[in-house]
């Protein structure tokens, strides 16, 4: 039935501008300035989810972040659609539609209720219990539970929304705009500092903004208009950047801290097209201040969950707040003042207070007394033992509290209601001040964690430090803020305050009731359907450590963390366990403090922005001739060039062929560079690379392996010598970082008396690679002053050359074992060099190749790729590389690991060619490698490394490791398959000309 | 994320930086005359302190310079900075 609850106006809400929404597909109407939540209450609607486990029928509990129940998915089935969504903090716009979640297949009849029945058979653990049975049982359920489990669903289409990043750098950052964070900006601001407040909420004021009270006043006002004022001023101040709607999701140590920024979800959906929706803000403050604030504790007793049952100070928010009625029935059942406080609130408002039942038993205050005046019946000493109602409360019954608090006593008297306002008392939000590695220490008057120790330079104030009251916090934020700022003279030192709350309370975690507690639902984790019988039920099956009881209650890991049960949990095993609370330690507070979309996390990072990535000078030639490219590290590498509708096998052999018969140009620019200068440039290679480098003639190239210490290959590469004390080396591409940040180490830590400098250089040059029997063809063209013949210019050598007036520097090396050069010059003239290349090779066929037909003509002639032929178990020895660890020198990073007994084993995986029987069957790489079928479990013996079919020998070929495959040649192994097995015979690596024919030909 | 006061630079954001383990552990000068648990011992064991841990770090997004920090691993607190080969100023 829909009613309007809408009472007195409110001026935090604009009744001239009316929204229409739709929840659950109904339409509603609400103002300017609502929650959803609100405009919910507003209708008269509380039922508005069902619980996770039981599938209770839920209501909204809170008016904050805290909420646990009314989480709902907007715009369901829109590549806007997002889930988790806190009713309570979403502001209403015109179009918006929210449906509730973990309901199946609506909230007023659900399936999963039926849990709610069973719910003997769903203890604490179920679902690790769940795992335990036979599988096939699990098989049966998981379809239900998937089906009615879950919170919310996930877009399926891009989202179409605009994210992104801010950093901020500030003297202050003040957190929280409550009457204590509005001390605390204004003090840093008007002290000439940098001053950042923020505000999770779209108002600056917290709770005190709305009280209209003469019990709470200051300087003779009542405290909402005086800090009103406040306000007003702090908003002049030009050092000062206030922003709303922007929650602190993780405060890091050293004052990091991110903070997400709502532009765009309180606007209309035509408006929010085109803007930033959140930004992050990446902020490191000299200062922080805390002032988080306070949640109210709920109070847990049977059946304390039901739609109709709120938090007293949501009671009140929404009343002084928004001018929204919760009921028209209410009651209140309180341990503290703070009921007092939302009744008297309410009774202002001409809203019905039919009684309070109040667990304290002896208890005077001024707002009990002003409360009694009014015919509110106050039951002192009482609990509530039960609720009734299924979609709503509509009764609880009462009774009296032993002397102890353990016990009911006395008749049980019934009362009707539709509403239940419930405190249990006031915690600290500490959660970011433990985030930054503060530590807490247990206040035992109230039953409360406070901040005891800072990690970093910053403060807590207000509520989120412990003091409740506007007296207190008035006495005590002054102080501590002219201590934190080292201040002679603050403003706030003669403020008069007057606060009619009596700060007693009467602490019981688990009320007592006349049920036996195994018959009982009394909820800490409202989301996650905790109860504190699950709780007991984990310490008697042996659970201690509160982390433990966490994990199996599953007690505060829901999407609100557990923000309004966790103390009692803890309450509860302190007492069970007979344990002091201060000992027990809380859970930890993980961040987010609420949660964030990815979009938040990811900003501007998206689509071809993902990932930055590099490119090389001849990149859009490239681009221009068709090439598909691969990603090696950070760079896009022309992987195949297709022709006329080639797929990249036909492709990469049509590649390979034309590099044999006739020449071949690769883009090799991507290989690292180094630049290594100085005196002890020949010994300091000497002790990096296995093999000995001190004899190397200038001019000359050599091909180098280096070690891990531990003895594994690491990188390899062609180093040239171009001067006396001048060198350069080549990397691997993937490797170049990394490699250079290994050489700088031992050159600054293990060997700084050594003369080497080191320079990346790989940017600087580009390098273009001919290769094939007709590339000394090319090179006499486009360098025709340069003597190619092989007196002169033999393989593995170097020469300076000159195209036109450009300087390059010319190597004959080869990767493919065919007679080849690379030509390396300045970045800038790479693609011109290139576009010679091709110019001078077109009667040639000169044809452009990829990394793929790179890897396809080095595996005919066996040569390695670091990385996809080793890993980091692979010695040189294993390789079958023998010949490059020189047995003569001292000393070399890794030879000492290489006498290790371990890597001496003769049955290590060692690097092989495998053939296979059918010449035309391809092996996947990655395949593994077994000699005995039949044995169980079969013993693997190794996994194929590299596979190619090879047109240049017309068959198939590949590499693999395999333990103890050196003494293995001519012997048949198998690569069992999912639908078959294939046969290969191990062979020597060197498929394609052992001799080294083709290097002078 | 914590800020680091680099020896040559001052002070910059961890993420310029790179952790490089455990600090003043000395490459043996003969590894060949080591047995196999002294060459292990120097190759594999470190220390992994909760508390006060010497450590080294590398400015790679920076001037690319090794230097040594003294870091309480308990709490991330820098109790100092200073450069390769000099002794350790907080013990
Ligand atoms: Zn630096």
């Amino acid at each position: 039935m829909t009613k309007n609850l809408r009472v007195k106006t409110s001026k935090f809400i604009d009744e001239t501008y009316r929204i229409s929404f739709k929840f659950n597909g109904k339409l509603y109407y609400g103002f300017k300035g609502d929650t959803l939540a609100s405009a919910l209450l507003a209708n008269n609607v509380h039922l508005v989810g069902r619980s996770f486990k039981y599938h209770r029928p839920r209501g909204i509990m809170t008016a904050g972040s805290e909420e646990p129940n009314a989480i709902v998915q907007l715009h369901n089935n829109t590549s806007r659609t997002e889930p988790n969504v806190r009713a309570t903090e979403i502001e209403i716009y015109e179009g918006l539609e929210a449906s509730s979640q973990n309901c199946w297949p609506s909230v007023s009849f659900d399936i999963g209720g039926i849990n709610n029945i069973l719910s003997p058979l769903l203890p604490a653990g179920f679902y690790y219990k769940t795992f335990m049975w036979p599988a096939s049982f699990w098989e049966k359920y998981e379809y239900f539970i998937r089906k009615s489990a879950g919170l919310g669903k996930s877009p399926t289409v891009p989202d179409p929304d605009i994210y992104e990043h801010r950093y901020i750098h500030c003297d202050v950052l003040v957190i929280g705009a409550g009457i204590s964070g509005i001390m605390a900006a204004k003090t840093a601001a008007k002290n000439g500092l940098r001053t950042l407040l923020i505000e999770e909420k779209s108002y600056l004021g917290g709770s005190t903004i709305y009280q209209n009270s003469d019990h709470f006043k200051i300087n003779n006002q009542t405290s909402g208009s005086w800090l009103e004022k406040e306000i007003n001023e702090i908003k002049k101040i030009k050092n000062l950047e206030i922003k709303t709607r922007t929650s602190v999701a993780a405060y890091h140590g050293y004052n990091f801290l991110l903070a997400r920024e709502n532009l765009t979800d309180h606007l209309p959906i035509e408006k929010k097209e085109n803007k930033t929706r959140h930004r992050l803000l990446k902020i490191r403050a000299k200062k922080v201040i805390t002032a988080t604030g306070s949640l109210e504790r709920p109070l847990i007793f049977d059946n304390n969950d039901r739609p109709g049952i709120l938090l007293s100070s949501a009671i009140k928010k929404y009343a002084d707040l928004f001018g929204v009625s919760c009921g028209e029935k209410n009651i209140f059942f309180t341990n503290n003042d703070s009921a007092y406080e939302t009744a008297i609130s309410l009774i202002q408002k001409g809203i019905n207070v039919k009684a309070i039942i109040d667990n304290r038993e002896e208890i005077e205050s001024k707002l009990i007394y002003e409360v009694e005046k009014n015919n509110v019946e106050v039951y002192k000493g009482y609990t509530v033992t039960n609720t009734f109602g299924y979609r709503r409360i509509n009764k609880i019954s009462i009774m009296q509290l032993s002397k102890d608090g353990q016990k009911v006593i006395g008749s049980k008297k019934e009362l009707s209601c539709d509403c239940l306002g419930i405190s249990g008392g006031w915690t600290p939000a500490v959660h970011l001040f433990t985030q930054s590695g503060g530590k807490l220490k247990f206040r035992e008057e109230d039953q409360v964690f406070i901040p005891n120790t800072y990690s970093s330079d910053q403060l807590s104030v207000g509520a989120c430090n412990g003091d409740f009251t506007i007296d207190l916090i008035l006495s005590n934020v002054t102080k501590s803020l002219k201590h934190f700022f080292n201040l002679k003279h603050i403003e706030y030192e003669n403020t008069e305050v007057l606060s009619s709350f009596n700060k007693s309370k009467r602490n019981i975690w688990l009320l007592p009731s006349d049920k036996i507690l195994g018959k009982t639902k009394s909820f800490v984790d409202y989301q996650n359907d905790a109860t504190a019988k699950d709780i007991k039920l984990a310490l008697r099956e042996g659970f201690k450590s509160i982390e433990h009881v966490k994990r199996y209650t599953t007690t505060g890991m829901g999407t609100d963390q557990g923000k309004l049960g966790n103390m009692h949990a803890l309450g509860i095993i302190s007492e069970t366990a007979e344990a002091k609370m201060g000992e027990l330690g809380t859970t930890t507070f993980r961040p987010p403090y609420t949660p964030l979309t990815f979009g938040t996390l990811v900003g501007r990072n998206v689509g071809e922005y993902f990932d930055i990535f590099r490119k090389t000078p001849i990149h859009e030639w490239h681009v221009e001739n068709n090439a598909e490219f691969e990603n090696v590290g950070q760079w896009k590498r022309a992987w195949y060039y297709p022709k006329n509708n080639e797929d990249m096998h036909q492709a990469v052999q049509r590649e390979s062929k034309a590099a044999r018969e006739s020449v071949g140009i690769l883009d090799a620019s991507t290989l690292g560079k180094i630049d290594i200068q100085g005196t002890d440039a020949s010994e300091f290679l000497n002790r990096v690379y296995t093999n000995a480098w001190s004899k190397l003639n200038i001019g000359k190239c050599r091909y180098g392996l280096m070690l891990n210490e531990d003895g594994m290959v690491y990188d390899d590469g062609v180093t040239t010598r171009l001067g006396e004390n001048h060198y350069i080396m080549t990397t691997t591409t993937g490797g170049a970082a990394n490699v250079l940040s290994k050489l700088e180490d031992y050159l600054q830590t293990e060997w700084p008396e050594l003369d080497v400098y080191l320079t990346s250089v790989t940017d600087h040059f580009a390098t273009v690679s001919v290769c094939g029997p007709n590339s000394k063809k090319i090179i006499t063209n486009v360098i025709p002053d340069l003597d190619l013949s092989d007196k002169s210019f033999p393989h593995m050598s170097f020469k300076n050359a000159k195209i036109g007036n450009i300087h390059c520097r010319v190597m004959r090396i080869s990767f493919t074992g065919e007679h080849s050069y690379e030509i390396n010059v300045q970045a800038n003239y790479g693609r011109s060099v290139w576009e010679k290349c091709m110019e001078a090779g077109k009667d040639f066929n000169i044809t452009p190749y990829g990394t793929e037909t790179m890897h396809l003509l080095r595996a005919e002639k066996g040569f390695i790729i670091v990385g996809q032929d080793t890993d980091a178990t692979m010695t040189p020895i294993d390789l079958q590389m023998d010949w490059i660890v020189s047995k003569k020198k001292y000393d070399f990073i890794g030879k000492r690991s290489l006498y290790r007994s371990d890597t001496m084993r003769e049955d290590r995986k060692q690097l092989v060619g495998l053939l296979t029987e059918n010449p035309n069957e391809v092996l996947e790489e990655g395949a593994q490698i077994v000699a005995d079928i039949n044995k169980s479990p079969i013993e693997m013996l190794g996994h194929v490394t590299s596979s190619y079919f090879s047109p240049n020998l017309n068959k198939s070929i590949a590499l693999g490791v395999v333990r103890g495959g050196k003494n293995m040649m001519g012997k048949k192994l198998i690569i069992p398959m999912e639908k078959k097995k294939i046969n290969v015979i191990v062979t020597d690596p060197v498929f394609l000309d052992k001799e080294n024919k083709r290097l002078n030909a | 994320m914590f800020l680091i006061n680099c020896p040559f630079c001052g002070e910059r954001e961890q993420s310029e930086f790179k952790a490089g383990g455990e600090a003043h552990i000395i490459r043996p000068k003969q590894p060949s005359e080591l047995s196999d648990d002294q060459w292990a011992e120097y190759l594999f064991m470190r220390k992994n302190i909760k508390g006060v841990q010497f450590e080294r770090w590398n400015h790679i997004h920076g001037c690319r310079k090794w230097f040594n920090i003294v870091r309480d691993t308990s709490n991330d607190e820098i109790k100092a900075v200073y450069k390769m080969g000099e002794k350790p100023p907080v013990g």
